[in-house]
């Protein structure tokens, strides 16, 4: 597989020095490819063209991901009016919407990322942004439980 | 060397494999119908934030506005899809675009931070 051999060898040493740059110049970076989307293709070789639909798919389930956290939000606003009281129905609707745009923010980040590094032969970007996505999702579903057991009836 | 047909035998054609440009993984394929449950997502979500327009207590004109730029969100989120499904229909479909890719990411979150305006 082309593009993919220089992983190998020092991987795992590359892997730390990603993690440790997933701050400000990652983000720096990432938001200057965003404006210039060009730049992705000039650098490196083009990997092979099922890579690139596999990150595109990839992508689209963080995009659905995010669609479904907006439409929870859009529930919640609508349909819990008469189970929870005001500003606990508008802080758990606006805490999905919130979430909802983090993760399509970061759904182009992480796509662009790979696709650079798929493009350099570099080992694709970790992050700790499905953690905290999942201790969200946590949080709203024990507060769900919370208002249906103690009863916080608007 | 192939041995002598004996006689009786019914000579058997092999299937030789029939050369196409096609991606034994159908790849393009799965990634046209990942767009499809994206659209299908998408309008799951519009409709919700429409009809949270519609009944929302923050007078008629703000209402109307936010449908309105629900509708067009919506919208362009279709129109990407809909190209970007144009282009997947070759055997070597092209990378996606980065700005498809931030159109559908734009509409995305101009659907959440509508919603946002009214909650209430």
């Amino acid at each position: 597989m082309p593009g993919w051999s220089r992983s190998g060898g020092s991987g795992r040493g590359y892997c730390v020095r990603v993690s440790e740059f997933d701050g400000l110049r990652g983000a720096r970076d990432s938001v200057r490819l965003w404006f210039e989307p060009g730049r992705v293709h000039q650098e490196g070789t083009t990997p092979d063209y099922r890579f690139s639909l596999a990150n595109e798919r990839t992508f689209l389930a963080w995009i659905r991901t995010a669609l479904a956290l907006i439409a929870g939000g859009f529930a919640v606003d609508q349909f819990l009016t008469d189970h929870l009281t005001h500003w606990v129905r508008v802080v758990l609707s606006v805490a999905l919407l919130v979430g909802g745009v983090a993760c399509t923010l970061r759904a182009v980040n992480h796509w662009v990322r790979c696709e650079r590094a798929m493009r350099r032969g570099a080992s694709l970007p970790v992050s700790r942004f499905p953690a905290a996505l999942a201790l969200l999702i946590g949080v709203v579903a024990v507060a769900m439980v919370a208002a249906v057991l103690f009863g916080w009836a608007g | 060397m192939s041995p002598a047909a004996e006689p009786g035998d019914t000579p058997v054609a092999p299937s030789a494999p029939v050369e196409t440009d096609r991606d034994p993984g159908l790849q393009p394929e799965r990634t046209r119908l990942a767009w499809r449950r994206t659209t299908l997502s998408c309008a799951v979500t519009a409709l919700l934030a429409m009809r949270h327009a519609l009944r929302s207590d923050r007078g008629v004109v703000l209402g109307a506005v936010v449908l309105c730029l629900e509708a067009l969100g919506f919208l362009g989120i279709l129109g990407t899809a809909h190209l970007r499904i144009g282009r997947l229909s070759t055997s070597r479909p092209p990378v996606l675009s980065a700005r498809a890719a931030l159109t559908l990411a734009g509409c995305t979150t101009a659907l959440a931070l509508l919603g946002l305006v009214l909650v209430s």
